[in-house]
């Protein structure tokens, strides 16, 4: 069994238990960042990934720092995952001055790349051609780096995503396509706007492996990733993921989710990603206090990062012209 | 006449052109049973069913359906849901969209209109925030109007569907939920184009349109308490542009100023400027100034959009630069 560790690592690696603590990281920010929308602090349209956490943290836990990540506007997790500084994001989403692009990227559309995180878009199926090309720049450069793209599953039928999955497979770029499917496409269930919903059967048409896997569950989507890394390190190709996963929040901050289904949130609620890897961490022998005592210190951390943020120095809007050419 | 804001105006406009055109259909992105992520399209699906529906995020398959459908005996009236998102598929607008007509030498054509909203709001991200209208006032071939008021909402809404030629009609979120004001809602349908004076005035000319017109009020009234007549003119349309009425105006003010919240270069202001360079230039007494977002991208922090997106001070400082120059 491995010890519980008294802080969340930066970044987590196989361990559930390290998991478990980065998801947890995660879900607090959001919480957070839930109430500082709310109470006006942040500003403007805000995505959050309560419940998908296990899909950034797992797919994160089968990389490394070479390579390249592009996620969508439900970008917090992600970033988070690949080790971005939680007061960075805070201050980001606030918008000042400490934040990770100043302020000018906000919620949707920031980036990190000096962590991996070549950034969140907030055009539905942008990033998914964008990863091909970071895998085409790795096959010049020797890095062996590999790219990973994530993008709802409503994405899948933007003409982008269809054009960047042929682009890959077609030259054998070592790109990783998650689609993190919540069965909607903001306000719309997907199954209604395509013929088959078991999107992973679209790998074949591009013959190109294609996987399904259980997206509240780390360690599957660690392994999922790791196989289609080692895929793509070996010149071998793209892989497409399909993580099932359910949002249990709105697609939006203030979205009143009139669409879904009578009592679906609660029995999301029983079978999310945290709840699921506490019970996984109780049967295998942790004791309750020591998850509890992890709980409190990962509240405590980002707590005082949201402090820290709160109160950092405004965007600065001297420079606000910088920045546009070289 | 019913109290309307202006997301309630193009409602009602929907349901207008579905009742009194049985070849319109509507669809859109979370448009049918979701009512639209703003409710522009609220209640449509429950009256006209089939005729109403939600697609996939797929704005090529939109547009081009809508083109498709067109071109065989329907009158779509489709959503973009953001004006950054037609990006994705601005091929079937400009290079098919527009072509229709004339190359099939008025043999065809492809009665669509295209609804999307734009704009700056505090916090929205630099691929939501973007002022496109010259993209669309570039493209020969097109309608475009920027709808200001609830009326103009509903009333430019029908003239572009009625309309048999492919239209553009770009609302901006910011006015969605504004003040309500009485609608007049069974009016004949008017033909596209004409601008509308706003405030008449003697001293200086000010060309807007689509969600400035509200910052455009507002400083010519602060000039007024100045001494300074400023004559307000919400262009409405960009195609066709009603130059007339412009330069009648700068006939008799002998100034102007255009302000938009595209970014300044490549603006349709450049494009109103150079038309009162062709028509009025004696007129004249002032260099034409234009107000617009400086030529950057725009950043999401409020502060920061603050300092770059011009409103009432920027408007009215332009206006007394104008103002001051010696005649
Ligand atoms: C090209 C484009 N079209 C439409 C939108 C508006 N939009 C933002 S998110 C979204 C739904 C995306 O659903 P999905 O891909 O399943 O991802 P999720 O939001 O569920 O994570 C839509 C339609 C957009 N941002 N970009």
């Amino acid at each position: 069994m491995t010890p519980v560790p008294i802080q969340a690592p930066a970044v987590a690696g196989e361990a559930l238990i390290d998991q478990f603590a980065a998801m947890l990281r995660i879900r607090r920010f959001e919480e957070r960042i839930e109430k500082m929308r709310h109470a006006g602090e942040v500003i403007g349209s805000v995505h959050l990934c309560i419940g998908q956490e296990a899909i950034p943290v797992g797919a994160r836990a089968a990389l490394e720092q070479r390579d390249a990540v592009f996620s969508t506007y439900r970008g917090h997790g992600w970033a988070l995952a690949c080790g971005v500084p939680v007061e960075a994001l805070f201050g980001e989403l606030l918008g000042t001055r400490t934040g990770v692009n100043g302020g000018r990227g906000g919620s949707a559309y920031f980036t990190a790349a000096q962590y991996g995180f070549y950034g969140e878009n907030s055009i539905v199926g942008a990033g998914a051609p964008i990863a091909a090309g970071a895998a085409l720049a790795a096959r010049y450069d020797d890095s062996g780096a590999v790219a990973l793209t994530a993008f709802g599953e409503g994405a899948m039928n933007q003409g982008s995503v269809h054009e960047a999955l042929n682009f890959a497979a077609a030259f054998d770029l070592g790109v990783i396509f998650v689609i993190e499917n919540n069965r909607y496409s903001e306000l719309t269930p997907t199954k209604n706007m395509v013929r088959d919903d078991e999107l992973w059967k679209r790998a074949a048409a591009y013959a190109i492996p294609g996987v399904r896997v259980d997206g509240n569950d780390p360690g599957a989507m660690r392994d999922a990733v790791a196989e289609a890394a080692a895929r793509a390190r070996a010149g071998e190709g793209p892989t497409l993921i399909e993580a099932m996963t359910e949002r249990l929040v709105g697609h939006y901050i203030g979205d009143g989710e009139a669409y879904r289904e009578e009592g679906e949130v609660a029995a999301a609620r029983e079978r999310e990603p945290l709840v699921v890897a506490r019970a996984a961490l109780l049967a295998d022998g942790v004791s309750a206090e020591d998850l509890d005592a992890l709980e409190a210190s990962v509240q405590a951390e980002v707590d005082a990062a949201a402090d820290a943020a709160l109160a950092a120095e405004p965007a600065d809007t001297t420079t606000v012209r910088e920045h546009l050419h070289a | 006449m019913p109290e309307l804001n202006y997301v309630s105006a193009v409602n009602a406009a929907l349901h207008r052109a579905l009742e009194e055109f049985p070849e319109t259909i509507a669809f859109g992105e979370d448009f049918a049973i979701p009512g639209g992520v703003f409710t522009a399209s609220r209640g449509l699906h429950d009256r006209f069913g089939a005729r109403v529906f939600d697609t996939p995020i797929s704005e090529a398959a939109i547009l081009g359906g809508a083109i498709g459908a067109a071109l065989r005996g329907r009158r779509p009236v489709v959503e973009i849901m953001w004006v950054d998102f037609f990006l994705v598929a601005l091929d079937q607008i400009v290079n098919q969209a527009a072509n229709v007509r004339y190359v099939s030498q008025g043999e065809l054509s492809a009665p669509l209109t295209v609804r999307t909203q734009q704009g700056v709001l505090p916090g929205s991200c630099a691929q939501h925030s973007q002022s496109l209208e010259a993209v669309f006032a570039h493209v020969p071939g097109l309608i475009v109007g920027l709808p200001a008021t609830p009326q103009d909402a509903y009333d430019m809404l029908l003239s572009a569907i009625a309309a048999d030629d492919p239209a553009v009609v770009i609302e901006h979120r910011s006015l969605y939920f504004g003040r309500r004001a009485p609608v007049s809602v069974d009016g004949p349908i008017a033909a596209v184009g004409g601008a509308r004076v706003r405030v008449e005035g003697s001293d200086v000319t000010l060309v807007t349109w689509g969600a400035m017109l509200g910052a455009a009020l507002e400083a010519a009234s602060v000039l007024s308490q100045e001494g300074l007549s400023v004559e307000v003119i919400d262009a409405r349309w960009l195609a066709p542009f009603d130059t007339a009425t412009v330069t009648e105006s700068v006939e008799k003010t002998g100034r102007l100023v255009i302000a938009h919240e595209a970014n300044v270069s490549g603006g349709f202001g450049a494009e109103v400027a150079a038309r009162i360079a062709n028509e009025a230039l004696w007129s004249l007494e002032a260099p034409i100034v234009r107000v617009g977002v400086p030529d950057l991208r725009i950043p999401a922090a409020p502060a920061l959009q603050a300092a770059v997106v011009p409103g009432v001070d920027q408007i009215a400082a332009a206006l007394r630069e104008t103002a001051a120059v010696a005649a």
